[in-house]
């Protein structure tokens, strides 16, 4: 049993990391990798803290850092928001971690990223989210809602000629954030209140009829109607189950997704899905040597030939990439140096292009536009011909559309009001 | 492209020319079959419009080879059909022995998937198949293509199925309304005639042509849009009804387990949620199974897993009951503490056995799909559930009323001191009851694993439904949860249009405390045990 086998390696690592802690300090670089392996979130969580093992492992074989070893320290906070927070405490005073690697929800974000400030550790965070935060000591390398959802909303518009639009989320901050930026994104581009509905359900949502049912009726009014799902994942599976059975097609009404990837397909029948579509930096069908190989070693190292790969786990690959170089340019692992040397920083990503590190700590990524496939991959229908710079705070939102973030000196802040010239415009 | 509908009288003719050996043909054929091995979609549309224009018999089967992705190109742009693994064939039917090298698959998106339902739909409308040519025609009404007027038409006159008649009429009055050429007398009978059966497709195709329509087409269609808006109104409270049947039928599987063990035992179990679990993965394992030694069995899948589900949970449910919960009777802080320990520990166990991913329980065929009726879609799936669920309740009923088990169940429930006198042995009338309700869970999950994710997070989902179903209904009573499943499922289903999801369950959990301040005991108070207690 696989699963068993990564516990007991990461038992092992955990307990590697405390015995070696007293012999040789000195001799290793420590990586905390935060993610939960138990509770909700183990479902997508526990992935990525095999990838962060897979990748410190052949860091190791390349001969470590700056002629140290990696040490993986992993901590269990169990879909737990408050436990985040101390687990990431533990990691920076206790086992004094070099960085750390982790955190899903952005509800984990928020808990850790006072902890982060406080003792000036060094986060990267490899999902998706919504936007609208900057931190000097937390690196974004999953997609700000510039890099997602409106490049998806724009194949909509483009490509499928979308008249009327659906906004369908989880009840939590991302969807009712990015809806929020896409409803008003909407209206600058022309469309009408009433061609916009926005519905929102519980977490774990299982029973669609009435939903599907209002979307249906909602896409008979002649013009052209697409479903823009920020549902969460537990909650997908019924709701394209329900699409399905109440025999709405792609080529009807077409669902773009934002967390919907192949890890979440690997539990679905997705012959009914077909042609509907999700938004990404990553996918595993994109053709490329480096993909390839990854694609392999991921396999390899689960020992499982059925292995899926996905965007968050692209974003670790890159973040991960850009620490180690930041640490050989800084020539030290102080988060101080290490942060400074972080801006500017490239990295081949998975896609056949460079990410960099910006000033406002997010990376740049192609955005990519995927119709399901009968055997649960994607085939890539649409990429933006260049690299999409991340936007930490939306240029289609009131409160946030005059502030930006340059986390370099002088400026060093995290929300530049450019309207008055001061740092601290809103937000923190 | 009037050639386009020659197209399926060509397709006819294939068979009997490829009987002969037809030779390939050259010339604008081979242009559009180069316009396929392209990777642009819009390319491959035209390649497909093309196509269903020069109609050829190569091209039906390129196209058909299309939709089911068994299309390919070469390097040179040659086109080559996978028809099965191991074999490759060109266009016009010859065997390829070797693969070429560097062959790509013909890609589909949404458009170019839609360019194929029409070409194709016109293809078929003459089909030997009467489901073919139902579809066909849908198609047909779809694309509104005015050039297959003559084509429906002609199937019209041959057509003897009425159902595929039927269709192809509303096919025909769907281009007749949407051509502006037609006269319009014709198209306001095209209107009267769409709108006998308006549905919301209709609905679509009434608002699309409203725009451009003369003034006497333009009233027609207002009024038609009125009736069926005035039918659809009157139909989405009967919906609402049904969903809501539906919703309560799966509230009643989840919590009929618990209304034996919270509602006749009284022990607060929550790890009630992970029994439904277990057997949600029981048929996760027996699928596996039949998937790999006996596809044929597997339209029979559930019905093997019931008894394994309800044997599986049963036996968890009993090794519970013997090492913990009995030590604990009559303390219920202290057993809510304990299942709800329990609870965790089995999550993460089968998190660890089956890893935390969703598994994947494919629905027989008889499940999948929907149900039609008076223009109400109803998923089979979820109309099985109800059925399902009420043959559970009746059943257990009758376990309860009518066998010797239930008679001492209930004799213990009643009055445990006197039952003992009797010489009943109550501890293992206890652990029999706890192994039952957990076994009926695990039925539950079987059902469950058809329409929500079968992962180690299933159970949590149902808990506090199920516990607010027992608790409204009255503790200790079957009718009571029966009734209480059937209202808050009926009560969601008609808030949830008013209020949104996730206010109508706000508004639902405080209607059920305010009853409890009102009625503690719930809808069917009961005497037993638990009211000694």
């Amino acid at each position: 049993m696989k699963p068993m086998k990564t516990l007991f390696a990461a038992a092992l690592a955990g307990g590697l990391a405390i015995s070696s802690f007293a012999a040789q300090a000195q001799n290793t670089i420590k990586v905390g990798v935060l993610h939960s392996l138990s509770g909700t979130m183990a479902i997508s969580e526990t992935t990525l803290k095999d990838v962060m093992l897979m990748l410190i492992e052949e860091q190791n074989k390349k001969g470590g850092i700056l002629g140290k070893k990696l040490e993986a320290v992993v901590v269990d906070p169990a879909s737990n928001w408050p436990l985040f927070a101390e687990k990431a405490r533990e990691l920076l005073t206790k086992d004094k971690v070099a960085a750390t690697f982790g955190c899903w929800t952005s509800v984990s974000r928020k808990s850790v990223l006072p902890v982060f400030e406080e003792l000036n550790g060094v986060l990267f965070y490899p999902v998706q989210y919504e936007g609208e935060e900057s931190s000097k000591n937390i690196f974004y390398t999953g997609a700000a809602p510039n890099q997602q959802a409106i490049p998806a909303v724009d194949y909509l518009m483009e490509n499928e000629k979308v008249q009327r639009w659906v906004l369908a989320g989880t009840d939590y901050v991302y969807p009712r954030t990015t809806n929020k930026i896409l409803e008003a994104y909407l209206k600058a581009k022309g469309v009408k209140s009433e061609d916009i509905m926005i519905n929102y359900t519980p977490f774990g949502h299982s029973d669609w009829q009435t939903i599907v049912s209002d979307v249906k009726k909602f896409g008979s009014t002649g013009k052209k109607t697409a479903v823009v799902s920020t549902i969460n994942g537990d909650a997908n599976v019924p709701f394209y189950k329900e699409l399905g059975n109440q025999g709405i097609k792609a080529t009807d009404i077409p669902v773009v997704a934002f967390s919907v990837g192949e890890e979440e397909l690997a539990g679905i029948d997705t012959k009914p899905l077909v042609g509907h579509l999700a938004a990404w930096n990553y996918f595993q069908s994109v053709e490329n040597a480096d993909n390839k190989a990854f694609i392999e070693k991921w396999k390899t190292y689960t020992k499982n030939p059925k292995r899926v790969t996905n965007d968050p786990m692209e974003a670790h690959v890159i973040g991960f990439n850009m620490w180690v170089k930041a640490v050989e340019k800084a020539g030290t692992t102080d988060p101080s140096a290490v942060i400074d040397a972080l801006v500017g920083v490239s990295v081949p990503n998975l896609t056949g292009g460079y990410s960099t590190m910006m000033p406002n700590h997010h990376i740049t990524k192609p955005v990519l536009i995927g119709e399901i496939k009968a055997d649960g991959q994607f085939s890539i229908v649409s990429q933006t011909a260049g690299l999409v710079v991340g936007d930490e705070w939306s240029d289609y939102l009131e409160g946030s559309k005059d502030l930006i973030s340059d986390w370099r000196a002088p400026m060093s802040c995290g929300n530049f009001n450019v309207k008055t010239g001061k740092c601290g415009g809103a937000g923190k | 492209m009037p050639s386009r509908i020659l197209l399926p009288l060509v397709a006819m003719l294939a068979l009997l020319a490829s009987a002969i050996g037809m030779t390939a043909s050259a010339g604008p054929a081979d242009d559009a079959f180069a316009k396929l091995a392209s990777d642009q979609f819009a390319q491959i549309e035209q390649g497909i419009v093309d196509l269903s224009a020069i109609g050829t018999p190569e091209a039906a089967t390129v196209l058909e080879a299309l939709s089911e992705t068994k299309l390919f190109y070469a390097p040179d742009k040659s086109l080559v059909i996978r028809k099965s693994e191991s074999q490759l064939v060109s266009p016009s039917g010859a065997i390829l022995g070797e693969a070429p090298a560097g062959l790509k698959q013909v890609r589909i998106n949404n458009r170019v998937r839609r360019a194929l339902e029409s070409a194709l739909g016109s293809l078929t409308l003459i089909s030997p198949d009467p489901a073919k040519r139902k579809a066909a025609a849908e198609a047909v009404f779809k694309a509104r293509d005015p050039l297959a007027l003559p084509l429906i038409t002609q199937a019209l006159s041959r057509e003897s199925d009425a159902g595929v008649k039927d269709a192809m009429l509303r096919a025909r009055a769907a281009i007749v309304l949407a051509s502006s050429e037609s006269a319009n007398l014709d198209r306001i009978n095209a209107v009267e005639l769409l709108a006998e059966k308006g549905d919301q497709d209709v609905l679509a195709l009434f608002s699309t042509v409203k725009a451009t329509a003369p003034a006497t087409v333009k009233q027609a269609i207002d009024t038609a849009i009125n009736t069926i808006e005035r039918r659809l109104a009157l139909l989405s409270s009967v919906q609402n009804a049904l969903y809501g049947l539906s919703l309560g039928s799966v509230l009643l599987l989840a919590a009929i387990g618990l209304a034996i063990t919270f509602g006749v035992m009284g022990i607060i179990n929550m790890a009630h949620g992970e029994m439904v679990m277990i057997g949600a993965y029981t048929t996760f394992m027996v699928q596996e199974v039949i998937r790999a030694r006996y596809p044929a069995l597997f339209d029979w899948s559930l019905l093997i897993a019931l008894p394994l589900a309800f044997v599986t949970a049963g036996a968890v449910g009993l090794v519970l009951e013997r090492s913990i919960i009995r030590f604990l009777y009559g303390r219920p802080l202290e057993t809510l503490l304990a299942t709800w320990g329990v609870s965790l520990m089995l999550q993460q166990a089968v998190r660890s056995m089956f890893g935390p991913t969703n598994r994947e329980v494919g629905a027989p065929a008889f499940m999948s799909g929907s149900v039609d009726l008076f223009g109400l879609t109803i998923t089979s799936g979820r109309l099985w559930i109800i059925v399902f669920s009420l043959v559970v309740f009746v059943v257990l009923s009758l376990v309860l009323r009518a066998t010797s088990f239930g008679l001492k169940m209930r004799a213990v429930t009643q009055n445990r001191r006197m039952a003992a006198a009797m010489g009943i042995r109550t501890p293992w009338i206890d652990s029999l009851t706890f192994a039952l309700g957990s076994g009926i869970a695990g039925i539950a999950g079987v059902a469950l694993s058809q329409i929500d994710n079968v992962s180690p997070n299933l159970g949590q989902g149902y808990i506090i439904d199920s516990f607010m179903v027992v608790v409204f209904g009255g503790v200790g009573n079957l009718w009571g949860t029966l009734v209480a499943a059937l209202t808050l499922g009926v009560a969601n289903k008609f808030l949830e249009p008013l209020a949104g999801a996730v206010l109508g369950k706000i508004v639902v959990l405080v209607f059920i405390i305010l009853f409890i301040q009102k009625r503690p005991r719930g809808l069917f108070a009961l005497k037993g045990r638990a009211v000694e207690a």
